[in-house]
C-alpha cells in the first residue's frame, strides 16, 4: 500500500482502521461538497458572465424551501459524523480493566517509562502484539502529550494529575513516539519510538532486562522508609489511618459527606495533599509529602498500594515475573 | 431605466476628507472615522509585514528536516511571535478597524461613528499595545506559543511573557471600544428610511462581530491578568506545584480565543456578501438567512471552546457535548455558502479583482470549514490535534477566509478610500498568484498532519520533507503574491486613474457620494427609500419568485 506519497500513516493498533474509516468518510463528504460547490460556482461564473456593462438581471426572491433543505441536510450529515466520532472516541478513551499497566513520566525533554515488571526505558516503549496496554502518565514540569501516530491515539500528560492512554498493538514494527504538546526549547527533540514485538520476543526482551525491582516492590520500600506503615499498617490493613489494602477501584465515604472513587489520582492527591478529601472517620493527622517525593516514587507507591489485595494478602509483590503479565 | 447613474456627483470633487486639512497634527488628532481607518490601515499593514517575515523564517527552517537554519529557542520565538502579531495585531483589527471604520457610517448614511473621540482613542490604545508587544519582541522575545499554555508560560519559560501579555491585554481594550462604537452607531445613527433589513450585510456581520468583541475580550483580559499574577507573584492559579490547575487556563483561554476566530472570519463573510451581490448585480439570495446566520455564529461561537480540549483529560461526556455544538456551529456557515452560490444564479457576473477574491474565498472557506468537521469529530481529533492538519485548517480559515475577504474588500472600496483606481490587470494577476500560492502552501499540510507530523516542531523526521518542501515553495509564491498589491496600492495613490463617485455603478449608500468622500460623508443626510442591493426601482422590475414581505421587507 506504500505509494509515493502515503495518505495514511502506518497502522499498528486496533484503533487504526476505525479512525481511518471515519477519516475516509469525512474526506469523501468534504471532497463531494467542495467539488459540488466549485463546479456550481464555475458553471454560474461562466454561464452568467456579464455580457453588457451595467446590465441589471432580474432579482430572484429567496426560498424558504431551499433554505430548509440546505439547513437540514448538512445538519443530518453532521450528526452522522458526530455519532460515529463519539462512538470511536469512547473506545479510545475508556480503558479496559484487563490492561497491563506501564508508568510514564514526561519531563523536559524526555520520556521515562517503567513496566509493571520493573524494566525501565527512556524514550522507548516495548510492547507486545495483542495485549492491551494502559499507560498511567504524569509530568514533572509542563504539559506534554504522548502521541503515537501509528496507533491513532494521543493524550496530554499533565503535571499534578494522572492521565491514561490505552491501546492494543496489532503489527510488529518500530513506530514514532512524539510529544504533541508544545513544551519548550527542545520540544521537537522529545521524540522516541514504540517497538511492537511478537509476544514471545517481548517476553524474551523482558527477561533479558531484569535486575531492576518492580514498581510495586520499590513502592513497598518507600512505604517503609517514609513511615506510612506506622499508621496504615505494615500491609495496609489500617490503623490510625485508613486501610489501603483492596481499596483501589472502590468508593469510599469522605469527611463532610459525599463519596469519592478511589483511583490512582485519588491516592496521589491524598499523599501530596492529605487534607483535600479525608476518608470519613479519620482525623487530619497525615503530613503532606509534597516536594519530598518524586513523580516516579509516587507511581511506585500507587503500584504498591494497588498490589495489596485485601487484608489476608501478605505476599510480597516482588515475586512478580514477566510471564505473570500474560493473559 | 437609469436609477443608479442618477446619483452620481459631478466630477471631480475639490475638497475631500484627505485634503480637507494638512499636517501631521490634523491626522494624529483627527476624529474623522475615515482618517482613523487610514491610521489603522497603515499600522496593521506594518504588523502584517512583521508577521509575514516570521512566516517566511518558519518556512525556511522547515525546508529541511534537521533544525539547521536557526536554533530551537529562536524557532520557538519565531512561531510564537508570528501567531501573536498576526492574530492580535493584524487579523482581529483588520477588517473591523479599517473597512468597518471607514464604511459603517457611510453605509448607514451617518456623518461619523457615534463616539468619534473614543474611535481615535481605540487607535492609540491599539498602538500602545503594539509598542509594548514590539518591545517584548526586541527585548528578547517570547517562546510560549500564542496560546500561552500554563504552567509553561507561568513557571518554566524564560522569555518576556508578561510584557507580551501586557501588549495583548491593552490591545484588547481597543477591540472592546471599537465593538461598542459600532453597536451604538448601528442602533442610533441610521439615516431616515435605513431600516434594519435594509442594512448592507457587511453591517450585519460587523454588528455580530462587535457583540463577540465586547462579550469575549474581557475574558482574555482576565486570563492574562491571572497569568501575570501567577508568574510575578507566584499566586497559585494554574501551576499544580502552587496548587493550581493547568487545564483551567485552557478553558479560560479558549473561551475567548475560539470566539476570536469568529471576530476574524465574520467581517470577512460580510465583505463577501457585499462582493457577491454587487459584482453579480443581484440582490443577495436569502438576505435574512445570511444576516441571522452571522448572529447565530456569534452566539454559538461562545459554546464550543471545549473542542480544543478533547485530549487534555477533559471528561469524555463534556467532549461529546462540545463536539455536538461544534457541528451545530458549522451549519450557519454552510447556509452562507449556499446562499452566496445561489445569488449567482441568473446574475451578471464580472471578473473584476474583488470578485476573483470573493470566488476564491468561497472555495477556500469551504475547504477550511469542512476540515473543521474533522476536528470536531472526536475520534479523528484525538489523532489530529496538535498536528499540521490543525495548522492547515486554521490557515484556510484565517488566510483563505479572513485575509482573502480583507484583500477583496480593500480592492472593492479602494476607489472610495483613495479616490484612485488600482491597476485591474495587476489586481487579477495578484488574486490568481495568491490563490495558487496559498493552496500549494497549505494543502500538503493536511496530508502531513494526518501522517502524524506534530506542529511547533523545529526539526522533524525526514519522511515529512516532501510536504514541507511543497509548503515552502507555496509560501514563497504566496509572499510574492502579497507584495504585488502592496506595491500597486501605494503606486495608485499617486499615479492611479481618478475614480468616479460610483465606479462600479452600484446602489449602496457609500457610492452615492463623491470619491473620496467629504469629511461629513454626505452633503445632505440621505433618505433611504430602497432595499439593500436594489439595482433598479422595485416598481420597474419583474422578480423571479415571490418576495415574502414579512421576512424580506420588515
Amino acid at each position: 500500500m506504500q505509494s509515493w506519497i502515503p495518505l495514511v500513516p502506518d497502522s499498528a493498533s486496533t484503533f487504526s482502521w476505525q479512525v481511518d474509516a471515519l477519516y475516509f468518510y469525512l474526506s469523501g463528504v468534504t471532497l463531494f461538497f467542495s467539488l459540488l460547490i466549485s463546479a456550481v460556482l464555475i458553471f454560474f461564473v461562466i454561464r452568467y458572465r456579464r455580457r453588457t456593462p451595467y446590465e441589471i438581471p432580474r432579482p430572484v426572491a429567496g426560498s424558504h424551501k431551499l433554505e430548509t433543505v440546505w439547513t437540514v441536510i448538512p445538519f443530518l450529515i453532521a450528526m452522522t459524523m458526530f455519532g460515529w466520532g463519539a462512538r470511536v472516541y469512547f473506545t479510545q478513551y475508556k480503558t479496559p480493566a484487563d490492561a497491563v499497566e506501564v508508568y510514564v513520566v514526561g519531563k523536559q525533554w524526555m520520556w521515562k517509562l517503567q513496566h509493571a515488571t520493573g524494566q525501565r526505558e527512556i524514550n522507548q516503549l516495548h510492547v507486545p502484539v495483542g495485549r492491551k496496554i494502559k499507560l498511567i502518565m504524569t509530568s514533572e514540569d509542563v504539559i506534554h502529550d504522548f502521541f503515537v501516530p501509528a496507533f491513532r491515539t494521543k493524550a496530554d500528560v499533565v503535571p499534578g494529575k494522572y492521565t491514561t492512554l490505552w491501546f492494543e498493538a496489532t503489527t510488529p514494527g518500530t513506530y514514532h513516539l512524539f510529544c504533541a504538546e508544545y513544551c519548550g526549547m527542545n520540544h521537537s527533540g522529545m521524540i522516541g519510538s514504540v517497538i511492537v514485538m511478537e509476544p514471545r520476543e517481548f517476553d524474551n526482551w523482558l527477561s533479558g532486562n531484569t535486575g531492576s525491582t518492580t514498581p510495586a516492590a520499590a513502592g513497598q520500600q518507600l512505604y517503609q522508609t517514609l513511615g506510612c506503615a506506622s499508621c496504615h499498617g505494615a500491609n495496609g490493613e489500617g490503623g490510625r489511618g485508613p486501610a489501603l489494602a483492596g481499596v483501589l477501584g472502590n468508593e469510599t465515604e469522605i469527611q463532610g459527606g459525599g463519596r469519592v472513587r478511589v483511583d490512582d489520582g485519588y491516592v496521589r492527591e491524598s499523599i501530596l495533599n492529605p487534607q483535600a478529601k479525608l476518608v470519613a472517620g479519620f482525623g487530619p493527622i497525615m503530613p503532606t509529602f509534597q516536594g519530598q517525593i518524586s513523580e516516579e516514587q509516587l507511581m511506585q507507591l500507587v503500584a504498591f498500594i494497588k498490589s495489596l489485595h485485601g487484608a489476608a494478602q501478605t505476599q510480597a509483590p516482588a515475586a512478580a515475573s514477566p510471564t505473570q503479565n500474560q493473559k | 431605466m437609469k436609477p443608479i447613474e442618477s446619483f452620481e456627483v459631478p466630477e471631480p470633487p475639490k475638497v475631500n476628507y484627505i485634503n480637507a486639512q494638512y499636517g501631521l497634527k490634523s491626522w494624529l488628532l483627527t476624529r474623522d472615522h475615515k482618517r482613523i481607518a487610514l491610521l489603522y490601515l497603515g499600522s496593521i499593514t506594518f504588523f502584517f509585514f512583521i508577521g509575514g517575515l516570521y512566516a517566511l523564517m518558519i518556512r525556511l527552517e522547515l525546508l529541511t528536516p534537521p533544525g539547521d537554519f536557526m536554533q530551537s529557542t529562536t524557532y520557538n520565538k519565531v512561531f510564537t511571535q508570528h501567531g501573536i502579531i498576526m492574530i492580535f495585531f493584524f487579523l482581529i483589527p483588520s477588517i473591523p478597524a479599517t473597512l468597518g471604520n471607514f464604511l459603517i457610517p457611510m453605509m448607514i448614511g451617518a456623518k461619523d461613528l457615534a463616539f468619534p473621540r473614543i474611535n481615535l482613542l481605540s487607535w492609540y490604545i491599539y498602538l500602545a499595545g503594539g509598542v509594548i508587544t514590539i518591545y517584548a519582541l526586541l527585548a528578547g522575545g517570547v517562546d510560549t506559543g500564542w496560546t500561552f499554555y500554563t504552567p509553561f508560560s507561568t513557571t518554566f519559560s524564560n522569555s518576556y511573557v508578561v510584557a507580551a501579555g501586557l501588549g495583548i491585554f491593552i490591545n484588547g481594550f481597543s477591540s472592546i471600544l471599537t465593538g461598542l462604537n459600532f453597536i451604538v452607531t448601528v442602533h442610533t445613527m441610521r439615516a431616515p428610511g435605513m431600516t434594519w433589513f435594509r442594512l448592507p450585510l457587511f453591517v450585519w456581520s460587523l454588528y455580530a462581530t462587535s457583540l463577540v468583541m465586547i462579550l469575549g475580550t474581557p475574558v482574555i483580559a482576565i486570563t492574562i491578568l491571572l497569568l501575570a499574577f501567577e508568574r510575578l507573584a507566584r499566586v497559585g492559579i494554574f501551576d499544580p506545584a502552587l496548587g493550581g490547575d493547568p487545564i483551567l487556563f485552557q478553558h479560560l483561554f479558549w473561551f475567548y480565543s475560539h470566539p476570536a476566530v469568529y471576530i476574524m472570519i465574520l467581517p470577512s463573510m460580510g465583505v463577501i456578501s457585499e462582493l457577491i451581490a454587487n459584482f453579480s448585480r443581484k440582490n443577495i439570495f436569502g438576505y435574512s438567512f445570511v444576516a441571522f446566520s452571522s448572529l447565530a455564529i456569534a452566539v454559538f461561537g461562545f459554546l464550543v471552546w471545549g473542542h480544543h480540549l478533547f485530549v487534555t483529560s477533559q471528561s469524555v461526556y463534556a467532549g461529546m457535548i462540545f463536539s455536538f455544538l461544534s457541528f451545530a456551529v458549522a451549519i450557519p456557515s454552510a447556509i452562507k455558502v449556499f446562499n452566496w452560490t445561489a445569488t449567482l444564479y441568473k446574475s451578471s457576473i464580472s471578473y473584476d479583482t474583488p470578485m476573483l477574491f470573493a470566488l476564491g474565498f468561497i472555495g477556500l472557506f469551504t475547504i477550511g470549514g469542512m476540515t473543521g468537521l474533522f476536528l470536531a469529530s472526536l475520534a479523528v481529533d484525538v489523532h489530529l490535534s496538535d498536528t499540521y492538519f490543525v495548522v492547515a485548517h486554521f490557515h484556510y480559515i484565517m488566510v483563505g477566509g479572513a485575509l482573502m475577504g480583507y484583500l477583496g474588500g480593500l480592492h472593492y472600496w479602494w476607489p472610495k478610500i483613495s479616490g484612485r483606481m488600482y491597476p485591474e490587470g495587476w489586481g487579477r494577476f495578484s488574486a490568481l498568484v495568491i490563490f495558487v500560492g496559498f493552496n500549494l502552501t497549505f494543502l500538503p499540510q493536511f496530508v502531513a498532519g494526518y501522517l502524524g507530523m506534530p506542529r511547533r516542531y523545529h526539526a522533524y523526521p525526514p519522511e515529512f520533507q516532501v510536504f514541507n518542501v511543497l509548503s515552502t515553495a507555496g509560501a514563497s509564491i504566496l509572499g510574492f503574491g502579497m507584495l504585488i498589491p502592496a506595491i500597486y496600492f501605494v503606486w495608485s495613490m499617486r499615479y492611479g486613474r481618478h475614480a468616479e463617485a460610483n465606479p462600479w455603478h452600484l446602489p449602496g449608500l457609500e457610492w452615492r457620494t463623491q470619491s473620496p468622500p467629504p469629511t461629513e460623508n454626505f452633503e445632505v443626510t440621505p433618505i433611504v427609500t430602497w432595499e439593500a442591493y436594489e439595482f433598479a426601482p422595485a416598481a420597474e422590475t419583474e422578480v423571479v419568485g415571490k418576495f415574502r414581505p414579512e421576512m424580506e421587507r420588515i
